[in-house]
């Protein structure tokens, strides 16, 4: 079982994420509806990749295989060396709790959580201690500048502060990963820019990020 | 250790949402709040009005076969002319006789019991008189307090002596101390020697006893207590004839003995020492005035009773707590649907299936078990009040107590899985599209 302070040992060299012939396919009533084709992908430790492309194009279904929210039909997925295209249940969520970070369009914080009880959910589940994910919480918030704010419900913020808990959030268990689905889609102008800054700013300190969008001025 | 942690931390979020729903959670908790304190509460009904039978009938003896006088259906052969002089009952032969041809026999005790006036000073109160015989407090429960019982010498003699018992000595003798006074029972008087207990100490006890006490002339319901005088002397001095008054005119009865009571010497030659002793009176009785009770019987069959009797109330208790299950579920199944996006946020920050589950689970839980202890109280507080109000006897066994809550956390957990099943089982990427 993976855990939080397993220590990834990988050649810096080989990239950390590899599809090999990937394919989705869903069965809608008699026929199959072929989503992804035999995608071929490779993405290396610090990259800041962007997928784009129009809607129905299975940017989504491409963004929930590489987040092991789902299974694909067929061809090969490695993750950080691992392949995880035939595991489990339980052991897919392990994967996602350890080694991926998911940002969304619409920013999905619990309601009835404050801000540090919300960057604590995956810590939760990868077994930090009470005192250790309150301690990680409140730094991960004062990262994001939201260091007054940790008491904070998510309808006492507004979009951007959402978002940018919800980045502290997809950073708290350190992951290989974060998978950004259109995070400024819901988002003014200069919210968004205050959101691509911090993306950007964790670019810069090697992070690895998927961001997907149909903003060609995010892309470039 | 990390399991501890997990537990308190989910115990902590689960009373959070609860807390966000306090009324929905209240008015779910209730259901089994009522169902607890109903389970509670009809258990310990019944289980009072066990003991209570089960003492009453223990009163009488479980090695006894008390064989009563009871006044005979009038025969239509004689033509419509009534007696002037009836003569049935118990006779000293059959004591005689019971002595002499029944094995197993321990002790047999025969009494009159005649209703009377008993005077002191210048008080008079109503009393029953049993004539009896000096080994009467053998088989039963009465004992004596202070002084002495009857004795040989007394029945030998006819002595003009009697034992009162508590309440004869309170309600006649006030502050006095009545051994060694005289009291007057109808026309001659006596010399107290001794006090005894009442015959039972509980009202249900005396509501028995009265109810069944054989020859109720004068209602012996109204008597205060009972006067214990050697069977001789009753013998000797009340004679065995007494009148009747009806409407119609006199009636004259001469009964030798109300009652005798034969114990065995154990409790597995009861029934078959009651088959002797019908055989016997049946022989020689050619009326049907005689009535055999074996308190050992009553007692199977009360106990037969109040198990029937218990299982129907637990099952309507049962019943409502099942409703406060489904009740549950269905909030809960609500929950869920309403939490959707929650479950799917949590399962994509790395939650298994089981952890869902054990979210889900440990709210339903949370709400039953609390439910189960406000029932147990509200359960405890219900007896007392019926016993309060009710006068009726109330027991809260410690096993009721346990069962009701085991039963709410079965609840809990039945009720609770599925719509806990129901969320795990939700898909990821679906939740977190759910508006």
């Amino acid at each position: 079982m993976l855990k939080y302070h397993d220590t990834l040992e990988f050649d810096a060299n080989k990239p950390i994420l590899v599809m090999d012939k990937l394919c989705k396919n869903y069965q809608l009533g008699s026929t199959q509806l072929r989503v992804l084709r035999e995608i071929d992908l490779s993405i290396h430790s610090g990259e800041y990749v962007a997928i784009m492309g129009p809607s129905g194009s299975g940017k989504s279904t491409l963004l929930n295989m590489i987040g092991c929210l789902d299974r694909p039909s067929s061809g090969d997925y490695l993750l950080g060396g691992q392949s995880v295209a035939q595991l489990d249940d339980d052991e897919l969520s392990n994967i996602r709790g350890a080694r991926i970070g998911f940002v969304f369009q619409s920013f999905n914080l619990i309601a009835q959580l404050n801000v540090t009880e919300n960057i604590e959910i995956p810590m939760y589940y990868q077994g930090y201690s009470e005192q250790e994910s309150a301690e990680r919480a409140r730094e991960l918030a004062g990262l994001v500048g939201l260091a007054d704010r940790v008491d904070h419900r998510p309808a006492e913020l507004s979009g951007g502060q959402q978002q940018r808990v919800a980045i502290a959030r997809a950073l708290g268990n350190n992951p290989l990963i974060i998978l950004a689905d259109e995070p400024t889609g819901n988002l003014d102008s200069t919210s968004g820019e205050d959101i691509l800054t911090i993306l950007d700013r964790l670019h810069s300190e090697g992070k690895t990020l998927i961001i997907v969008t149909h903003d060609e001025g995010i892309a470039t | 250790m990390l399991v501890f942690f997990r537990l308190k931390r989910t115990v902590k979020l689960g009373l959070k949402s609860l807390w966000m729903h306090r009324l929905r959670s209240t008015l779910t908790a209730l259901g089994i709040i009522f169902g607890v304190s109903s389970v509670i509460s009809m258990l310990a009904i019944g289980e009072g009005a066990s003991r209570d039978a089960q003492e009453k009938i223990a009163q009488l003896g479980s090695r006894n076969i008390i064989i009563k006088t009871v006044d005979p259906p009038e025969e239509k052969s004689s033509a419509g002319q009534q007696q002037t002089l009836k003569e049935y009952g118990l006779t000293y032969t059959d004591a005689e006789r019971f002595r002499n041809a029944i094995p197993d026999v321990r002790v047999i005790v025969p009494n009159r019991r005649i209703s009377e006036q008993a005077l002191y000073r210048y008080k008079r109160v109503s009393v029953e008189v049993i004539g009896t015989v000096p080994w009467y407090p053998e088989i039963s429960p009465v004992r004596l307090q202070r002084g002495r019982f009857l004795s040989s010498t007394d029945m030998h003699y006819k002595q003009g002596v009697c034992v009162v018992d508590n309440r004869v000595a309170k309600e006649l003798f006030g502050f006095d101390d009545p051994l060694n006074q005289y009291v007057k029972v109808g026309k001659d008087y006596y010399h107290v020697v001794g006090v005894a207990t009442e015959q039972g100490n509980t009202p249900a006890v005396k509501k028995l006893n009265t109810e069944e006490a054989s020859a109720p002339k004068n209602g012996a319901g109204a008597n205060t207590g009972a006067i214990y005088i050697p069977l001789t002397t009753v013998k000797n001095r009340f004679g065995e004839m007494s009148l009747q008054i009806t409407g119609s005119g006199g009636k004259l009865e001469k009964i030798e003995l109300q009652e005798i009571i034969v114990q065995v010497r154990n409790i597995d030659q009861v029934l078959g020492t009651r088959r002797s002793i019908q055989t016997l009176l049946a022989r020689f009785h050619k009326k049907n005035d005689y009535d055999i009770t074996v308190p050992l019987e009553l007692m199977k069959q009360a106990r037969d009773f109040q198990r029937i009797f218990t299982i129907v109330l637990g099952s309507i208790a049962a019943i409502s707590l099942l409703v406060g299950g489904i009740g549950i579920m269905n909030i809960m199944l609500a929950t869920v649907s309403e939490r959707t996006r929650e479950i799917g946020i949590r399962r994509a920050c790395g939650a298994k299936k089981r952890d869902i589950i054990f979210q889900f689970l440990s709210e339903t839980l949370l709400l039953t078990l609390s439910g189960g202890i406000l029932g147990i109280a509200l359960g405890s507080a219900i007896p007392l009040l019926v016993t309060h109000f009710g006068q009726m006897r109330t027991v809260v066994t410690a096993g009721s107590l346990i069962l009701a809550f085991g039963i709410s956390a079965a609840v809990g957990i039945t009720f609770g899985l599925y719509p806990a099943y129901r969320a795990a089982n939700m898909d990821p990427i679906e939740s977190l599209r759910h508006e």
